[in-house]
């Protein structure tokens, strides 16, 4: 018997993009708050002057917890088996970030169907903030 | 001075994924998914069951490696992986710990970096690898410098 899976993607097609509202300084207190990350270059001026920034910069994290957003939709049908990020540049308050990605294969697997994409955060300036992969699996139901 | 301590690894801690501390997580990320929040929506799943976003093992406790001392600002995140099993369930135990895995040095535009290598494993009551990262942090020069003092 063939099952047939829930949702498809084909090569190239890209995932609809986010736009967050701009970084507050509130977003980067509750998601300290909420991961456990106190180091005070998210949340206090002073320490990020210091580490010679010239403000405090947004947890990696949060941003690659905004990047694992894309995938919210399809949770009932599938999960994200593997997650990679580079940092490749700093958020700061005010920043407007929007997170896309795009399918670069499939494969069929014992589990299901195996998309992989690459995953992107750029801010207002168009300059990517961070960039990764995604390996998305696709339960056959 | 880190070298040395290549292979060592953190004991294993226990913890919860919280109802709780899953929702603050989900709101702090700005993704109010039902699977996350909604007990009804989540029973109703394949999952059957509360599940916690990908990234929320970032809350775990991993535990600490005995004798690795590091800069304790200015290190730079730099690459982050993971790798699962299948989603955590909310109300599950996960055993979790840390391991040295690896430690090279490049030179950069602005001076010599060390990049240090660590992988975060986190286990189900069965003894069970439910998930696998791999964190890479760029101490620099300057921060080496101030450091050591």
């Amino acid at each position: 018997m063939t099952t047939k899976a829930p949702i498809s993607w084909n090569a190239g097609e890209e995932l609809p993009s986010i736009t967050l509202p701009p970084v507050t300084r509130l977003d980067l207190i509750k998601y300290a708050g909420a991961s456990g990350d106190y180091n005070p270059i998210h949340t206090i001026d002073e320490e990020a002057a210091r580490a010679g920034l010239p403000g405090v910069i947004a947890h990696g994290m949060l941003t690659m917890a905004v990047m694992g957003r894309l995938f919210s939709p399809y949770l009932e049908h599938g999960f994200i088996k593997g997650f990679q990020t580079r940092f490749t540049g700093m958020v700061f308050v005010g920043d407007v970030l929007t997170v896309g990605g795009k399918v670069l294969g499939a494969e069929s697997t014992d589990q299901g169907d195996l998309y992989s994409f690459d995953v992107f955060a750029r801010n207002q300036k168009g300059e990517t903030v961070a960039s990764g992969q995604v390996e998305f699996l696709v339960f056959r139901d | 001075m880190w070298q040395s301590l290549v292979g060592r690894r953190s004991r294993p801690v226990v913890n919860w994924v919280e109802r709780g501390a899953v929702r603050r997580f989900a709101e702090a990320i700005g993704d109010p998914n039902p699977l996350y929040l909604d007990e009804e929506a989540a029973k109703k799943s394949r999952y059957g069951r509360l599940i916690a976003p990908p990234t929320f093992p970032q809350t775990f406790d991993y535990g600490t490696i005995e004798g690795l001392c590091l800069p304790d600002s200015g290190l730079i995140h730099g690459e982050q992986r993971y790798d699962y099993v299948r989603p955590l369930f909310v109300g599950e135990e996960i055993t979790c710990y840390r391991v040295f895995q690896d430690m090279y040095e490049k030179r950069g535009r602005r001076g010599r970096l060390t990049f240090l290598v660590f992988s975060r494993v986190g286990e189900d009551s069965g003894g069970k690898t439910l998930f696998t990262t791999r964190d890479v942090i760029i101490v620099t020069e300057t921060v080496m410098k101030e450091w050591k003092g």
